[in-house]
């Protein structure tokens, strides 16, 4: 059976459809899911889109945490289950608790849509297996806060613990020691600003997505192999 | 009985504000020169129901920890009245 991936679509998201086809692309089946339902189909791996979930009404993110979906995302992620939060997905997840950091507007305060490459950090997660250590991917992104912070202990702690898994090659918006994707310890939940699945088909620009997607994809397959 | 509270939230000290920045540095082209420490944050005004005065910044300000204010990077300041 293919992976099956839940997409969660939020009031104001508007990333879903690529991801629906991003993750199609790669032979997995993804399905929408709408925010107001209380619990997931079964999911191998549950996408938060990009857009602006409730507005961004109050912070980015802020408001998205308590839709009704979130407490079976927050099951799922603790269960160990593949969890990606792209773009404001990432800003999702973070004040929600499942990933380390917090959003602050760009420096500069401008809203960035571009190709940025990006430096794998990590290349032993579930979202990096099919990438080499510094290797370069081209991936656009496409935010107003994307400015990551978190405090120096915490940064060190997420840096010996192999936590901060991509860093731009040069940093676009002021995100602390130039970090666009981070996990959580347990590395199953993974938060980045880019947008890996604009990036899956060469009419695009670039199918360094699929490194990651695909990754994503090999992680599922080797939980279905190893007994629990 | 009903209490009004303000809730200011803003950005920790340390912690840039791009904002505050910028707006400071367009002080010296509308005049105003030797500004500085300019922070930007938001205020939050509501109405709440509780027993008392007391009761009702205990209810505020768990709102504040849970969604007004986000304790990483913000901190806050609640007024009842």
């Amino acid at each position: 059976m293919s992976a099956q991936v839940s997409v969660i679509v939020f009031p104001g998201s508007n990333c879903e459809f690529d991801c629906e086809r991003a993750f199609s692309l790669l032979g997995a089946e993804p399905h929408l899911v709408w925010h107001s339902e209380t619990t997931l189909p079964h999911s191998d791996i549950v996408v938060l889109p990009g857009g602006f979930a409730h507005g961004d009404y109050l912070r980015t993110g802020a408001l998205a945490r308590f839709s009704p979906i979130m407490a079976a995302v927050s099951d799922h992620a603790r269960r160990g289950g593949p969890t990606i939060g792209i773009c404001n997905g990432f800003q999702i997840l973070c004040e929600a608790g499942l990933l380390p950091g917090a959003m602050r507007k760009n420096t500069g305060l401008k809203f960035i849509c571009k190709w940025v490459d990006l430096e794998v950090a990590n290349a032993q997660t579930a979202f990096t297996s099919r990438t080499q250590p510094g290797q370069r991917l081209r991936v656009p992104i496409n935010h107003f806060e994307g400015n990551w912070y978190c405090e120096d202990e915490e940064l060190q702690r997420l840096r010996d613990g192999g936590q901060i898994v991509l860093r731009y090659a040069d940093n676009p918006n002021g995100s602390r020691d130039d970090v666009a994707c981070v996990s959580n310890a347990e590395g199953n939940v993974f938060g980045l600003m880019p947008h890996p699945e604009r990036a899956c088909e060469a009419m695009l620009g670039s199918e360094d997505g699929r490194l990651l997607l695909g990754s994503l994809l090999d992680a599922v397959e080797a939980r279905r192999t190893v007994p629990a | 009985m009903s209490y009004s509270a303000t809730v200011d939230v803003m950005l920790k000290p340390g912690i840039a504000d791009p904002q505050g920045q910028t707006i400071e540095r367009a002080m010296p082209a509308l005049g105003f020169e030797g500004v500085s420490g300019v922070r930007v944050g938001k205020r939050i005004t509501l109405t709440v129901e509780a027993a008392d005065a007391e009761a009702a910044r205990s209810k505020v300000e768990e709102m504040c920890e849970r969604l007004l204010a986000n304790p990483v990077i913000e901190s806050y300041e609640v007024e009842v009245t």
